[in-house]
């Protein structure tokens, strides 16, 4: 296959970005995407060119580093799949890619298509957990829990934390990530002690994070890669709001 | 034969089932005051690291944090699919402490030491508990309680899991406790930055230098004990499962300033991977063992058969793992299921174009599930269509994440045609020698997780990497440090402007200096794919002196190449992901040798580790018990020299045999 | 700041707000279409101009017809507060995008702003035009026994002091009604191609609006159920979405094609 890649190059956070354009040729339909990028790498190597820097890591789909957003799309035009586990059999010969960062403020870019990520582990510190010193825990058959709930905390837990909601949604919102942590603690037994105050602190330090609000456009969870439901939102919308009519912090 | 008068494994005296609650109990203690003056520097956030950094936080130490990912939740234990062992009996299938404790003993064909196995087992049950108490959402049946599965090398269910997706749940459990802790500013926390250098002072660890990724700054980080846990060095083969970043530096520079490196030579190379598909592969992809629960391996009688899976009918197939070892058939160990399917590959028999792959199969899975839900559900007479429709459901249930994943990177439905699988480096047994309390050979340097050699022998059992990651962070090194640290209440923070820290900077950076001046030709990319290849073909499934003399040479003359001729783009000061990548490289060239060295010296076969001169008449590992019972410790001296320092395993409470599956 | 003001001008509060009023814009469509439908009455506009009178005059209608327009106040500049801090929060703009979401919640701002237009034309040409401009009066004779009604104009420049003259001959079993003729205005008004045209490009954004924006009300206040969700669905595109704005475009269209 052979290929046009518009790629968004920029030295650092304060740089300005722009977007450069290769030809690679030769790209075997079999390659994962980014493995179409190594091979780009390697050829600006050769050229005495700085490669292009992106995220990756686990390359299966699990770990949540890589992060490209790829012909207007965050992980590219495949539903239920991460920059990674897209291959090149996806794409046609002679087709133009256009891969770009994520954009979003609280993302800002690090360089080319590496973007900062932190905010997320911040919401996650201020409440994503349930407050159990190691060596607290009773026996873990103790409290049985149905398995529906189980199985939908579970669904909610599968979030990788990549970013692709935020980097989906027109307001940039980081409300899928934040909800998809507020439900699984909510739906289980154990999380049940902190479940107001947890939605408080998550939604507070989420706003400080300056994502947007969300407007339920529902693109995020079209693009989640791990496919994260809507009502996760909702949920959190409940527990939110219920969490300020009954907490006794004033 | 004698230990070395070097290793002292501190194995607390006493009856077996006893040693370590005896010894938790009497292990010195740090009071609380003391502890908050305390400084513990943590590398790698994964399962060990991760569980260790919270559960110390907790204890009122402070905690500095490292990982080089921009989160610590992206380690990669997240990608550990199967599930976690622990000894629950909740299966009420006679498992226990002692069961578990053996298998993991047995499975890693009797070169683990006995005193950690046992600990590992009982606090196992621990592990689980805490998990749960977190918010872990293990699969559970719809009484609401625990569901458990098999995997190989046991006969128990004693397996947790949550989907194909265990080592995320539990990682992301280890990682909100973590988060917690930072969050009330007892652990602080760096990421993007990579370890580069241990610091130490008058023979103790007393800190790091780390290089801060994003600006490219090197750092200088005090602490009265550094635990490594940056997990292990597979990705020497290029080709492993594990992540693209996941590398050897922090252990290996442990290593260089004075710790001993414990059985590097022992590699675990998993059965069921995704075959490569081309050169430009980058990584290889694990399916879950949980998949030889229901899947059956085969590969057609005939040799260079062409037909396609479909065509081959069933007296024409070869369920060979099943033919050899009828007790465990499917679930044999990986070591046996990898070299079993090598065996059949190499004789002629592999499926696929690249002729080195053979199937994992459902189809048998799903007829069998489909007349199971037809009886759950009354219907007496179901048509073939029905049965196949069910019991594809079922799969899809059990296994459907693994099933979309190999169709994503294959292209290919295994829900109508078998899978292809082939081993794959996958986890590394060796790592930095610890004793009792995973204090490596340098004071107050420990090793945790899969960065040391401890628990598995020379094979790993399936679900107990999780396991014994958990264990040591959470249940083992909060009261094994007491030791070392309660000696350290008196010692003040030392100040970074310490000429050791001053000196092991400069040594930082004059290599990153000497890396990025070299301005040769060649990627660092393309030395590891090379390194990778040599260490695959004569340091992989199987070994001989030949190959691994050879190798030695061949790792030695790439390493002066590498230090002539790569090119590294970019600066020292800035994100420079092919600097990273190059130091990494660097690094991989020198344990290389080490590994080949290692393989060279243990003429004996034992679990992953094959010597084809040491193999029975039917091609089993023929270890040698007279010889090499014993962990072979290296002493790093200088370039391409090594001291071997033998800890000789003792076995008091189990009766060494021959592994048998059969 | 109280635990009130927190709440509300958090992302979510603020969001709230916006469904809140959202959905009681709803509600009065709901009862502004019923009242409407009066127009389709052949009776020379009796129904629609007592209507018009109640709902002008009497008390409880009247504050909360003042609550409405303080809502649709707050809604749009609300709205439009949001959009601009929404639009902060990704300060480097995509150079392609191939958004996975439905166009009208992409676009609620825009909608919005171009019914808060319509909404200020349309208040001009009737509610601004009925409070404080001489329209003509109309009598109206209602044969009590049998319901017949009679219209007749009033003569030009007639005026009173009170928005609905009425008084009953017992006699003849009559009731005569006299009051402002809006149903003349109105169809009046229609005659017109532009404004007829104008007021069916509102609909149609009323009906985009409110695909998105009925069910994205209740997501926003957290319900969200397998077994209900699609009812609030089907409720917002059918009755919310198309019959509401259709059943009123469908007055501009009555009124112009008539006068053919």
């Amino acid at each position: 296959m052979n290929l046009t890649l518009k790629v968004w190059r920029q030295k650092n956070s304060q740089s300005e970005g722009y977007f450069e354009t290769h030809q690679l040729t030769g790209i075997s339909p079999d390659m994962s995407f980014l493995e179409m990028f190594d091979v780009l790498n390697e050829k600006l190597v050769e050229e005495n060119k700085e490669p292009v820097a992106f995220d990756h890591d686990c390359r299966e789909g699990i770990c949540g580093m890589c992060s490209m957003y790829i012909n207007g799309r965050p992980h590219g035009p495949l539903e239920g799949v991460t920059t990674c586990q897209l291959h090149m059999r996806s794409f046609s010969d002679g087709d133009t890619i256009v891969v770009e960062p994520w954009r979003a403020t609280a993302f800002p870019v690090i360089k080319d298509l590496v973007v900062e990520r932190s905010s997320f582990d911040r919401i996650i510190a201020a409440g994503g957990f349930v407050s159990v010193n190691t060596g607290n825990a009773q026996d873990a058959n103790n409290i049985p829990i149905p398995k529906d709930d189980a199985d939908d905390a579970f669904a909610a837990a599968a979030c990788i934390g990549c970013g692709a909601c935020v980097a989906a949604c027109k307001n940039a919102s980081a409300m899928l990530f934040v909800s998809a942590k507020v439900s699984q603690l909510a739906l289980l037994p154990q999380g049940q002690a902190e479940r107001t105050i947890r939605a408080e602190k998550m939604v507070a330090q989420m706003d400080e994070e300056g994502f947007g609000s969300c407007t339920n456009t529902g693109a995020c969870s079209a693009e989640c890669p791990k496919e994260i439901s809507l009502e996760n939102i909702a949920r959190l919308n409940r527990e939110y709001l219920g969490a300020k009519l009954s907490s006794k912090s004033v | 034969m004698a230990g070395s008068s070097r290793l002292d494994a501190k194995i607390p005296s006493g009856p077996l089932e006893k040693k370590w609650s005896q010894y938790r109990s009497t292990v010195p203690l740090v009071n609380p005051a003391n502890k908050r003056r305390i400084e513990i520097i943590v590398i790698g956030t994964g399962l060990a690291g991760a569980s260790a950094a919270a559960s110390l936080a907790e204890m009122g130490y402070k905690v500095k944090a490292f990982c080089f990912q921009d989160s610590p939740r992206r380690a990669h234990s997240i990608a550990a699919q199967g599930g976690i062992n622990a000894a629950k009996n909740y299966q009420n299938d006679g498992d226990s402490v002692y069961r578990l404790f053996y298998d993991t003993i047995k499975g890693g064909d009797y070169r683990a030491r006995e005193a950690n196995v046992h600990r590992l087992a009982e606090v196992s049950g621990n592990i689980i508990d805490q998990c749960v108490a977190q918010g872990v959402p293990f699969a559970r049946e719809y009484g609401g309680l625990l569901s458990n599965r098999s995997f190989g090398g046991t006969q128990v269910q004693r397996t947790f899991y949550a989907a194909g997706q265990t080592g995320q749940q539990l990682l992301l459990g280890a990682y909100s406790a973590l988060e917690r802790q930072i969050g009330m500013g007892t652990i602080t926390m760096y990421n993007r930055h990579e370890m580069m250098e241990v610091v130490i002072i008058d023979g103790k660890c007393r800190g790091i230098i780390a290089r801060n990724l994003i600006t490219g700054e090197l750092e200088r980080h005090f602490g009265h004990a550094v635990l490594i846990a940056s997990g292990g060095y597979g990705n020497v083969f290029y080709l492993s499962t594990n992540a693209m970043g996941s590398n050897v530096t922090a252990a290996w520079k442990a290593h260089k300033k004075g710790a001993f490196f414990g059985n590097p030579c022992f590699t675990q190379i998993h059965p069921t991977c995704i075959p490569v598909s081309g050169d430009h592969q980058s990584k290889l992809t694990l399916m879950s063992e949980s998949l030889r629960n229901d899947g059956r391996i085969w590969v057609p009688k005939k040799k260079d058969d062409n037909r396609a899976p479909g065509d081959i009918p069933e007296d024409e197939r070869d369920y060979y793992l099943e033919r050899r070892y009828p007790a465990f058939g499917n679930l044999v160990p990986r070591d046996i299921a990898s070299r079993a399917a090598k065996e059949r590959c190499d004789a002629g028999y592999g499926v696929g174009t690249s002729k080195l792959a053979v199937y994992l199969d459902y189809a048998a899975a799903i007829d069998r599930y489909g007349h199971a839900e037809a009886n759950k559900n009354n219907v007496h007479n179901p048509s073939k269509e029905d049965i196949v429709k069910w019991g594809k459901a079922v799969v899809k249930e059990k296994y459907g994440n693994l099933f979309d994943m190999y169709k994503q990177i294959t292209g290919e439905d295994p829900y109508e045609v078998p899978m292809r699988i082939y081993p794959a480096v996958h986890y590394t047994m060796g790592g930095l020698w610890v004793d009792y309390n995973l204090m490596t050979t340098v004071p107050g340097l420990y090793a945790l997780g899969e960065a040391n050699f401890s628990d598995h022998g020379a094979n790993r059992l399936g679900a107990s990497a999780l396991m014994q990651g958990l264990a040591d962070g959470y249940f083992v090194i909060p009261y094994t440090i007491g030791a070392y640290l309660s000696n350290e209440i008196r010692t003040p923070a030392i100040p970074t402007t310490h000429e050791a820290f001053v000196e092991a900077e400069k040594s930082v950076a004059d290599r990153i200096n000497t890396l990025l001046n070299v301005k040769g030709s060649t990627s660092p990319e393309m030395f590891h794919r090379r390194l990778g290849k040599i260490m695959w073909d004569k340091c992989g499934m199987a070994r001989n002196r030949q190959g691994l003399e050879s190798a030695i040479q061949e790792i030695r003359a790439l390493r002066r190449e590498f230090w002539n001729d790569v090119r590294v783009m970019g600066e020292a000061k800035e994100f420079n992901p092919e600097l990273d990548k190059a130091s990494r490289v660097a690094d991989f060239l020198e344990l290389g040798e080490l590994m080949c060295i290692d393989a060279l010296n243990r003429e004996e076969s034992c679990g992953g580790h094959f010597r084809e001169e040491h193999q029975t008449e039917e091609g089993e590992a023929l270890r040698d018990d007279e010889h090499f019972t014993f962990v072979s410790a290296w002493e790093y001296i200088k370039e391409s020299d090594w001291g071997l320092h033998k800890e000789e395993l003792v076995y008091e409470n189990i009766k060494i045999a021959q592994r048998s599956y059969k | 700041m109280s635990w009130l003001t927190q709440t509300l001008t958090s992302s979510i509060g603020k969001k709230v707000l916006m469904s809140l009023t959202g959905l009681f814009l709803c509600l009065f469509l709901v009862v502004h279409l019923i009242g409407n439908l009066q127009l389709f009455k052949d009776d020379g506009g009796y129904a629609f101009n007592t209507y018009a009178v109640t709902m002008t005059t009497f008390t409880p209608v009247k504050i909360i017809s003042y609550l409405n327009y303080f809502f649709i106040l707050f809604h749009a500049f609300w709205g439009i507060y949001l959009e601009v801090r929404n639009r902060k929060a990704r300060n480097v703009k995509y150079n392609l995008i191939r958004n996975q979401s439905t166009w009208s919640s992409r676009n609620m701002a825009l909608l919005g702003t171009i019914l808060l237009v319509y909404i200020v034309v349309h208040m001009g040409d009737f509610w601004y035009k009925f409070h404080n401009e001489p329209l003509p009066y109309v009598q109206y004779t209602e044969m009590l026994s049998t319901g017949e009604v009679f219209s007749q104009v009033m003569p030009a420049g007639y005026t009173q002091d009170v928005k609905q003259v009425e008084f009953v001959n017992s006699d003849e079993g009559t009731r005569t009604v006299i009051v402002k003729d809006l149903y003349q205005t109105v169809s009046v008004a229609f005659q017109n191609f532009l404004l007829s045209f104008f007021y069916l490009l509102g609909m149609v954004a009323v009906g985009f609006h409110l695909y998105h924006g009925f069910q994205s009300a209740f997501q926003t206040l957290g319900i969200n159920h397998p077994k209900y969700s699609p009812f609030i669905k089907a409720v917002g595109i059918w009755v919310f979405a198309f019959i509401i704005p259709a059943a009123f475009a469908a007055m501009p269209l009555y009124f112009y094609f008539k006068q053919f």
